[in-house]
Order: structure tokens, then C-alpha cells, then sequence
């Protein structure tokens, strides 16, 4: 027999009844959009995960400093800070593998300005801080190395603060009063969205660190120096190269311990994705299990589709079917149900993530491999179930199989 | 080679229920040329139906030999049983045994669907022709529910010339039917005995075995008389004066 002519009968015998092979092919379709809807959800926020991470700038090498020790009390993080715009000025000269650095000077208060008040945190930094933080402008300008060295009071809003202060007007040109200190607004930064931790990434002000340094915070030296690697995989090399040109500038002696600690996203971003990796997983193996119930399904109905059957298939084996023809004519049958069923619930998982994508904070990412690993799933569901049934029908013998009532 | 096509020698059939073994058939030996016409007759149980199922190939014998147009079948596998069914033998049943839902053009493709021969590629023509042979070209696209008793019957018959058989085995081919039907189609079997299709049909009712060339009786699983039939019914005729009378009685 041709097999444009066995799926030709598959598939007339599946549209004789309609409803029941549409039931079938139910526990399929559910099977097949819950997989790939749930491997999609997963996929959604790995990709999230990894925005995220990425969105704290590409290649970041962060340098903070280290502890002190006091007559055996050791401060924390940060409690020996000895960083100066000299530590920064030396890494920009001597580091080959970077692309940018830029001092970070934390400072903050009240915002008087636009409509009104504003409590945020101020950060004092290089022009380079842009690119290192992957961070781009929504309009105006940037401010340049002369503004850092003349100390110029300009500064640039994060899209939150500009919500806050200016909801109706153009910020570009206004003065604003940091803690009191005019500071004339030059440009808006583009919203970035939220942290991993979930805090707004965009509230926020940057000025020239030594503006920083000098009108606000006070005192002599930087928090913290970031630096981007000119390459992800050129990280550790850099660090290597970070960490002997701090030991010069500080002046440590061989045996000394570092005053400074630099780390890198790597660590972050492996925990996060792997985290969701095993979240896909799981998730997935639990909707695997209901393509199975619904592979079940598919055997039960075949099994007594070919009761139903005994006369046709009496029939047919009467008019010279041989088994072979018979087995194949059920496992068709069985084929064509639980595929059309995984197309189906393709086309239902698209709709689903549709959904998730556009009316709830959930993100699906369907990607083209899961489509076909389902598929391929279904498929072979098709087989394995539809195997038994259509063997029970081919062994039957013709004069029994036309006798039965 | 001579003209028989069917011959069987001691051919034995004994069914096995539970524990006791049941002798259907007992050393029968019948030998049946081309072109015959024969109507097995017997009371129910006297083994005619299992006989027809041996010599339609659905069945195996416990023992003996059938030869089939010169071929013995006793140590063929089951795919060229199937292939006997579909190139040698065309059945008609006593309960037609159509395919429901389905319409009779396509009841009638089903033999060329298994045909491995492939002797003619254009299933829906030779469909067609058949049906037009058993008068029911303009019924076609009907399905069994929609025809009447008779022209499912008619079906099942063009069904089973379409792969062009040596051998039609009818079994109890009217016993469904009235008496006017039944005549139209003992008709349609003269007809394509004339032809020179052998026909052979299991009947329990001496009138109809009338319409064939050769009764073989059967009692017991043996044969007990196989005689020819001299005054041999003609269906035309007999349609002919059953019509006649429906007028009277109108």
C-alpha cells in the first residue's frame, strides 16, 4: 500500500469520530503546551536573569576596597579605604585589557527641583561610566573629562528622578539643588528597569566624581573603581593585571595582603542561570509526565477502537489486507492523532506565552528546539502507544475478527 | 493443465473447544472446475460454512490438502493467504459486511487498496465499472445505511468481481433478502457465471440452489451428494414472472 493512501484512510477514520479522537488527542495537546510552556517560562526567566546581569554592565570588574585591622579588630568591606582618583588615573594609563574605568563616589540627599523634592543617591563618575554600565542616554549630553576636572556642577537624571521632579516639563537646562549645591541638568538617562534585587536601577543622579568628592561627599577618596574587561573571557587576565597595578600604586610590599578585593559578574551570573536551569527542568519533567498520561490515552482509545473494529478489520483482511497492512493502518492511525494533537498544542503554547507575555510580568521564550523536541516527543508517543493496539489488531484471525458482533 | 481450480483432497477441520475436540469437517474431497456453478447445501452444522472458509483461504485446515488452480496451500504463509484472498477470490457475505460511513464507490476500491499486483493503478475507474456491472452506477456516493438491502448486497458483489477473481465465494448471499431481491441477485451471479467466473455459494434453501449448475450436500462434515441439476432455474425468467404476479396482485 502507497503511503499517501495509509494516511489517506488514518486519517478518514480518525474524522469518523470526530469527538472522540479530538478527546484523544486532548491528553496530547495539554501534554505538548504544558512542556513547551513550561520550558518557555523557564527559558523566559533565564533570559531575564541574564538581562539582568547584563544590564549591570558588560565585562564589569568592580574594585572595592579592603579591611583594616585595628589592634586585632577587623573592620568590614570598605573599612580601609585608601582608593584615589591616582588609582584610577594609573589602571586607565597601565591596564591593557580594559575598555573604560571610572571612579564611583557615593553620595545622596535631598533633590530640591522641578516640582518639587526628592530624596536619591548621587554617584560621582568618569565619562567612561556609561560604557562600563552598559547605560545609555535618553537625551542631551554627557558630561566630559573637562567637566571631572574643572569640577563643573552638571549633572544627569535617572528617568525615575526626572518622574519625580519634572513629570511635565523637558529637565534638560534646569537647575536642580543637590544638599543645597546648584547643579545645572545636562542630560536623562534611559530607564533601565530594575536590579536583580529588585530596587529601581534608575533612580538615581551622576555627576563628575570630583564634583562629588569636593561639594558633596567630602573628603579624599572614592568608594569603589569599575572597570570594564575589553572582553568577557579576557576577565581574568585583567584582574591579574588590575590586582599588580593597585599593589604598586598602594605601595604594598610582597608579603603584604591586598587593601583592595575585585570581583567579577561570572560567579553571579552562573548561580542565577543555573538556578533557572534547574527550575526549567523540573518544570518540564512534570508536564513530560502528563505527555505520558496523555500517551496512555491514546493506547486506551486505540485499544478500544480496535474492538470497535474486529468487523472492518475482518473485512479487510477478507479482501487480502495482510497483518502488516493492518498494524500499520492502526499505528497510523495512533501516529496522525498524537501528532496532530502535539500541533495543536504548539499552537496552543504559542497563544499561552502570548498571554504570559503580554498580561502578566511573566516572560515565555519559546525557543525552535523545545517546538521540536515536543513534537519528536509526540511522535514517539504515537509509536510506543499506538504499537500494542495495532498488534492486537493485525494478529487477529479473519474469520473470528468477522464473526465478532 | 487441466480446468480444475479447486481440488481438495481429504481436507479435515476439527476445532478445539476447551478439551473436546469438535470435527467440523471429515475427509472432504471435492473437485471443482472453472466456470462451474455450485451451491453447497446443508443444515447448520453440516460443515458448509467451514468448508467455504477453507476454500476461501480465511481458514486453515487441521489436516488434508487444497489445491488452488494447481497450487496446494497447505504451506503458504499467511501473507500469500492474503494475497489469494485478494487476487483469487471475491466474497459476499450473508450480512454484506460493508464498511459503514463509508460509500460504496469506496467499498468497492477496498481490494485494490491491498492489491500488491498493482494490475490497474486507476482504483476509482475500475471501482466504477464493477458497480456498473451489479446496476448500481447512480448509487455510487451512497452509504450502506442509505441503501436498501438488495443494493448492499449489490455493493458487496461489485466489491468482490473489482480485482477480477477466478472465484466468487457467496455465503448464504440472500439469506437477508426477500424472495424478489434474492432473485436479482442469483440474476447478477448467472450473469457473471456466464462470463466465466466460477461461483460457488452456500444456500439452505433447495429453491435457490436451483439457480446453480451443481448442488453439493453436506451432513455431518462429509459430502452426501453431489449431483448436477437438470432443470436448472433461469433468474431472468423468473424475475420476469415474479413481476408479472406483483401486477396480478395489484
Amino acid at each position: 500500500m502507497q503511503a499517501k493512501i495509509i494516511l489517506k484512510v488514518a486519517v478518514k477514520s480518525i474524522m469518523k469520530s470526530r469527538m472522540r479522537s479530538l478527546l484523544t488527542a486532548l491528553g496530547i495537546i495539554i501534554g505538548v503546551a504544558a512542556v513547551v510552556v513550561m520550558v518557555a517560562v523557564g527559558d523566559g526567566a533565564q533570559l531575564q536573569v541574564e538581562n539582568q546581569i547584563a544590564s549591570l554592565g558588560s565585562n564589569l570588574i568592580i574594585i572595592t576596597p579592603g579591611t583594616s585591622t585595628t589592634g586585632g579588630v577587623r573592620g568590614g568591606a570598605g573599612s580601609f579605604n585608601r582608593f584615589t582618583f591616582d588609582d584610577v588615573d594609573k589602571i586607565k594609563n597601565e591596564c591593557l585589557l580594559i575598555n573604560g574605568v571610572s571612579p564611583l563616589v557615593r553620595s545622596g540627599g535631598q533633590i530640591i527641583g522641578g516640582i518639587g523634592n526628592w530624596f536619591t543617591q548621587v554617584q560621582g563618575v568618569s565619562p567612561d561610566y556609561l560604557e562600563i554600565r552598559a547605560w545609555d542616554l535618553q537625551s542631551g549630553e554627557f558630561f566630559s573629562d573637562r567637566d571631572v576636572m574643572a569640577r563643573s556642577k552638571v549633572c544627569v537624571l535617572g528617568s525615575e528622578v526626572v518622574k519625580n521632579l519634572f513629570p511635565n516639563d523637558d529637565p534638560i537646562g534646569q537647575q536642580i539643588r543637590i544638599r543645597n549645591v546648584p547643579f545645572k541638568v545636562i542630560g536623562v538617562l534611559k530607564e533601565k528597569g530594575q536590579t536583580a534585587v529588585g530596587t529601581s536601577n534608575d533612580d538615581v543622579i551622576l555627576a563628575p566624581s570630583k564634583t562629588v568628592l569636593d561639594r558633596l561627599s567630602g573628603g579624599r577618596f572614592i568608594s569603589s573603581i569599575q572597570v570594564s574587561a575589553v572582553s568577557a573571557d579576557k576577565i581574568p587576565e585583567a584582574i591579574v593585571e588590575l590586582k599588580s597595578i593597585m599593589r604598586e600604586s598602594h605601595k604594598l610590599s610582597p608579603g603584604e595582603e591586598d587593601d583592595f578585593t575585585i570581583r567579577d559578574q561570572a560567579d553571579l551570573s552562573e548561580a542565577a542561570t543555573e538556578t533557572s536551569r534547574i527550575l526549567t527542568i523540573l518544570l518540564a519533567s512534570v508536564a513530560g509526565v502528563s505527555l505520558i498520561v496523555g500517551g496512555i490515552g491514546i493506547m486506551n482509545i486505540m485499544l478500544v477502537s480496535v474492538t470497535e473494529r474486529t468487523r472492518e478489520i475482518g473485512i479487510r483482511l477478507s479482501v487480502g489486507a495482510r497483518a502488516s497492512d493492518i498494524l500499520i493502518q492502526f499505528l497510523t492511525e495512533a501516529i496522525v492523532l498524537s501528532l496532530s494533537g502535539g500541533a495543536i498544542g504548539v499552537l496552543l503554547s504559542f497563544f499561552i506565552a502570548y498571554l504570559l507575555n503580554n498580561y502578566t510580568s511573566q516572560s515565555a521564550f519559546i525557543k525552535p528546539e523545545v517546538i521540536m523536541i515536543a513534537f519528536g516527543f509526540a511522535g514517539a508517543i504515537g509509536v510506543f502507544f499506538g504499537f500494542y493496539p495495532a498488534r492486537k489488531a493485525a494478529a487477529l484471525n479473519p474469520i473470528d475478527a468477522l464473526r465478532y458482533e | 493443465m487441466s480446468n480444475t481450480i479447486i481440488k481438495t483432497e481429504n481436507l479435515t477441520k476439527t476445532y478445539k473447544v476447551g478439551e473436546i475436540e469438535v470435527p467440523a469437517l471429515k475427509d472432504v474431497n471435492i473437485e471443482i472446475k472453472k466456470g462451474e456453478f455450485v451451491a453447497i447445501m446443508g443444515a447448520s452444522g453440516s460443515g458448509k460454512s467451514t468448508l467455504m472458509n477453507l476454500l476461501g483461504c480465511l481458514d486453515l485446515p487441521t489436516s488434508g490438502n487444497y489445491f488452488l488452480d494447481g497450487r496446494n496451500t497447505s504451506n503458504m504463509s499467511k501473507n500469500e493467504y492474503a494475497d489469494i484472498r485478494n487476487q483469487k477470490i471475491g466474497f459476499v457475505f450473508q450480512g454484506f459486511n460493508l464498511l459503514p460511513r463509508t460509500t460504496a464507490l469506496e467499498n468497492t476500491e477496498l481490494p485494490l487498496m491491498y492489491d500488491r499486483m498493482n494490475k490497474n493503478n486507476d482504483h476509482r475507474k475500475k471501482a466504477l465499472e464493477a458497480l456498473e456491472r451489479v446496476g448500481l452506477a447512480d448509487r455510487v456516493h451512497h452509504i450502506p445505511s442509505q441503501l436498501s438491502g438488495g443494493q448492499q448486497q449489490r455493493v458487496a458483489i461489485a466489491r468482490s468481481l473489482v480485482n477480477e477473481p477466478a472465484i466468487i465465494l457467496a455465503d448464504e448471499p440472500t439469506g437477508n433478502l426477500d424472495s424478489k431481491t434474492s432473485v436479482e441477485v442469483f440474476n447478477i451471479f448467472q450473469n457473471l457465471n456466464e462470463e466465466g467466473i466460477t461461483i460457488i455459494m452456500v444456500t439452505h434453501e433447495r429453491d435457490f440452489a436451483s439457480f446453480a449448475k451443481r448442488i453439493i450436500e453436506m451432513r455431518d462434515g462429509k459430502v452426501i451428494k453431489d449431483l448436477v441439476i437438470n432443470n436448472r432455474l433461469n433468474a431472468a425468467e423468473e424475475m420476469k414472472r415474479i413481476n408479472v404476479e406483483y401486477e396480478i396482485e395489484d
